[in-house]
């Protein structure tokens, strides 16, 4: 009987995977979503005695076809979302709409067959590829679970053109992980990734262990895959110029909640929210002469703990703006009254009382 | 094989001169290392000079996969042993020969004048113990402290690199931090008993640009206090820019390119960093594809003749496939000597004078 449960759920995953989506039309409809990690005390009987808010109610959507970057502080809680978009981490709260369909709480063989769709390279190359499986069986893993993708006569090859493709020698198909250096270790996790073409690609840091020059390879090879297949990306990392390159829109979070959405565009050269304006003025620039006339928003403070983030905005502990109404008015991710109805690449969804149109000297054409 | 020990060290940090009579508190002289592995012998590391001064920053760049961990894990005497091996050179630190030294008193130097912050954050903290034992245990070894007081100094520390709600985390599992913090948690460890010597494999990577700074900042203050040498190994120019005194580029396990910080982005003498520098992403630069040095990265098996580079440079000649560059002393279009340069190309002149 579950069995025939479980056949069903299958089956009609499987017709939700079917339905095509217009290009710019949302794929991934993400509504409300949390996940609180519990803290206990006590080695013997364990007592909750609260809980980390890695994601504390995070909405927005991925449209086919596009690349959807996602920037912020360290610990902000970018990874926790991609997992828990991936079914990695179950979800606390909230919803993941993949076609329209609710799948965060999918599980066993239906969520076998979403992956077949839905993939993710992580950030950490070190921990996530098994060190007892040579790179071809790492890269030919999808090819096991999803064997209609390539039959089996066919996958030495798919794996040395996967290899090639991201910049590796075809050659080292027989090796284990630790004969790699940390790039090239990077570079195995994004194969395995393309492995199964899916639809949709979450992309934890993808290029952060990467020389500029094999980045730029891997940044041209991702963009020209999108074109080809038509995948749709959730780019996590920190390196803004990267984020600017290959989103087409980007989203800032801070201690698990987005606070700036919005076209690379109005991100980069018309950000509202104080703390994307201050990412944005962090920004290294490499030619030490480029880099005078820049004002850089030093922040104040240390980040607080997603334990027990600030009341109101959880950004005002650190904001050079901060006023009264901040701690106790929680301001929402919507496009800020000031803008509201004008024409002007401000108006965008922005969580703060005080949005206001800022030129960071230096982001946009590096003309001080 | 491969002795190219045409020295030029680049010994120009800023404000100091290359004649100082101070010794550098480290000095690697062609040092080779290679894996011995089932396939093959490959060469990861085939002759690589420079040296670090008391409060100096050296960073090293590089093709990723070109050596430059390995090179520094030979330095630390970590070195995965087999099959790594150290097959040739000099690692003399404060004076001493460290390949010449019993691996007990290596160990002894490696826990308290030199330490290492790893490039893999997680898979370097053991998982089955709290961060705060892992942090204590520096002190309960090396110095004896006891376990309560091991404790506070772990509180201490991560305040230091900024762990929000350190007396409460101090109790957390690696797994329950995220990526940077796992790193900044690294830092802590390496900064513990104050060595003489740090080196630090991407310390940054992992982390978001106002922490990057942050971190940066406290690397370079500590640095400073305590007049420590620095190795940083990094795959950002930005940040590089913000804190070094000297760079030295890798390619295919050696050197290929030494020069002042400000210097190397103005006018590089080596294709291989001309073609790095231009594969920067820029924040006004949207639409275009990347600019990528075309080619793959060597197969440490069976790397080129001559210059390991030729198959890829775009400025290649006939002599290029036959004859390895030494490390040229790079100068003035008319002559004059420009301190701490060296480009390990055969035709360094065309490159940066163009
Ligand atoms: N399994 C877990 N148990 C408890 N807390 C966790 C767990 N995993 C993550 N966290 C916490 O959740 C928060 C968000 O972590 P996450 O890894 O998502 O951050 P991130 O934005 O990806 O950071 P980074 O840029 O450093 O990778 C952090 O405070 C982290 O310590
Ligand atoms: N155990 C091993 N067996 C065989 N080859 C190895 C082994 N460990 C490392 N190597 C090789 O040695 C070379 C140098 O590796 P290393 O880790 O020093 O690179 P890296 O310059 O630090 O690169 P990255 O920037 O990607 O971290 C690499 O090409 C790697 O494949
Ligand atoms: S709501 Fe207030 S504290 Fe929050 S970002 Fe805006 S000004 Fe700063
Ligand atoms: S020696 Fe020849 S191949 Fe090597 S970098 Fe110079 S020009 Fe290019
Ligand atoms: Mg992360
Ligand atoms: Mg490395």
């Amino acid at each position: 009987m579950a069995e025939a449960q479980e056949a069903a759920e299958v089956a009609a995953i499987e017709a939700v995977m079917e339905q095509k989506v217009e290009r710019g039309e949302p794929i991934l409809q993400v509504r409300n979503l949390e996940k609180h990690f519990p803290l206990t005390q006590g080695i013997l009987i364990k007592k909750q005695i609260g809980a980390v808010k890695a994601v504390d109610g995070v909405s927005f959507d991925l449209h086919q076809g596009e690349t959807l970057g996602i920037v912020g502080e360290s610990g902000c809680g970018k990874s926790t979302l991609a997992k828990v978009l991936m079914n990695l981490e179950t979800a606390t709260a909230g919803e993941v709409l993949y076609k329209g369909e609710d799948i965060s709480k999918v599980s066993g063989r239906a969520l076998k067959a979403i992956r077949r769709n839905i993939q993710m390279v992580f950030q950490d190359p070190y921990t996530s590829l098994n060190p007892r499986m040579t790179v071809g069986d790492i890269i030919g893993e999808p090819f096991e679970i999803h064997p209609e993708v390539a039959p089996k006569g066919d996958r030495r090859r798919e794996v040395q053109d996967l290899l090639d493709v991201v910049g590796l020698n075809p050659e080292y198909i027989n090796r284990y992980p630790h004969q790699f250096s940390g790039g090239q270790r990077q570079r195995i996790g994004i194969a395995r990734g393309l492995a199964l073409k899916p639809e949709i690609i979450i992309c934890d840091e993808p290029v952060s262990a990467l020389d500029v020059s094999v980045q730029a390879q891997v940044i041209n090879l991702l963009e020209k895959l999108q074109d080809e297949f038509n995948l749709s990306y959730m780019f996590i990392a920190h390196d803004l110029s990267i984020v600017r390159h290959i989103s087409d829109r980007v989203g800032v979070m801070y201690l698990g909640k987005m606070v700036e959405i919005g076209s690379d565009e109005e991100i980069y050269e018309h950000p509202t929210h104080p703390y994307t304006q201050a990412l944005l003025s962090a920004v290294p620039v490499p030619d030490p002469e480029g880099r005078e006339g820049r004002e850089r928003i030093i922040l104040g403070g240390d980040i607080p703990s997603p334990a027990n983030p600030p009341s109101g905005c959880r950004f005002r502990t650190r904001c050079f703006k901060a006023q009264e109404k901040c701690a106790v008015e929680e301001p929402l991710l919507a496009i800020p009254q000031v803008f509201r109805g004008q024409d002007t690449p401000a108006a965008h969804e922005s969580a703060c009382h005080f949005a206001e149109d800022v030129d960071i000297v230096g982001a946009t054409n590096g003309e001080a | 094989m491969g002795i190219h020990a045409t020295e030029v060290t680049a010994d120009a940090g800023r404000g100091r001169t290359a004649d100082s009579e101070d010794a550098p508190l480290l000095q690697v002289k062609n040092l080779q290392v290679e894996f011995r592995t089932r396939d093959g012998v490959a060469k990861a590391v085939n002759g690589v000079n420079y040296s670090v001064r008391a409060g100096e920053t050296l960073a090293i760049l590089g093709e990723s996969g070109s050596g430059k961990s390995v090179s520094s894990q030979a330095v630390m005497g970590i070195l995965d042993s087999p099959p790594g091996f150290v097959t040739g050179g000099e690692i003399v630190f404060k004076g001493e020969d460290l390949l010449k030294l019993s691996s007990e008193k290596r160990r002894k130097i490696r826990g308290t004048q030199m330490a290492m912050i790893f490039q893999d954050a997680l898979s370097s903290l053991n998982p089955v113990h709290t961060v705060g034992t892992q942090l204590g245990e520096m002190f309960r070894v090396h110095r004896g402290t006891s376990k309560s007081e091991a404790k506070k100094k772990a509180v201490e520390l991560m305040e230091r690199v900024g762990i929000p709600a350190a007396k409460e985390r101090v109790n957390q599992y690696p797994h329950q931090f995220s990526g940077g913090m796992r790193q900044r948690i690294m830092i802590a460890m390496a900064l513990a008993l104050e060595p003489d010597l740090i080196i630090a494999d991407e310390p940054t990577t992992a982390l978001d640009v106002t922490v990057q700074a942050q971190v940066m900042e406290l690397l370079a203050d500590l640095q400073a206090e305590y007049n420590m040498g620095l190795i940083l190994i990094t795959h950002d120019l930005g940040v590089v820019a913000d804190v070094a005194d000297k760079i030295a580029v890798m390619y295919a396990g050696r050197i290929v390119e030494t020069a002042p910080v400000h210097e190397l982005y103005k006018r590089p003498a080596h294709p291989y960093t001309r073609g790095l520098l231009d594969s920067i992403p820029r924040l006004d630069q949207k639409g275009q594809e990347l600019y990528a040095i075309k080619g793959l990265p060597p197969n440490l098996l069976r790397i080129p003749s001559g210059c390991a580079f030729n198959p890829r440079c775009p400025m290649a000649q006939e002599i290029c496939r036959t004859e390895i560059p030494p490390l040229h002393a790079v100068t003035e279009a008319d002559g004059a000597p420009i301190q701490g340069r060296g480009s390990a190309c055969h035709f360094w002149k065309e490159t940066i004078h163009g």
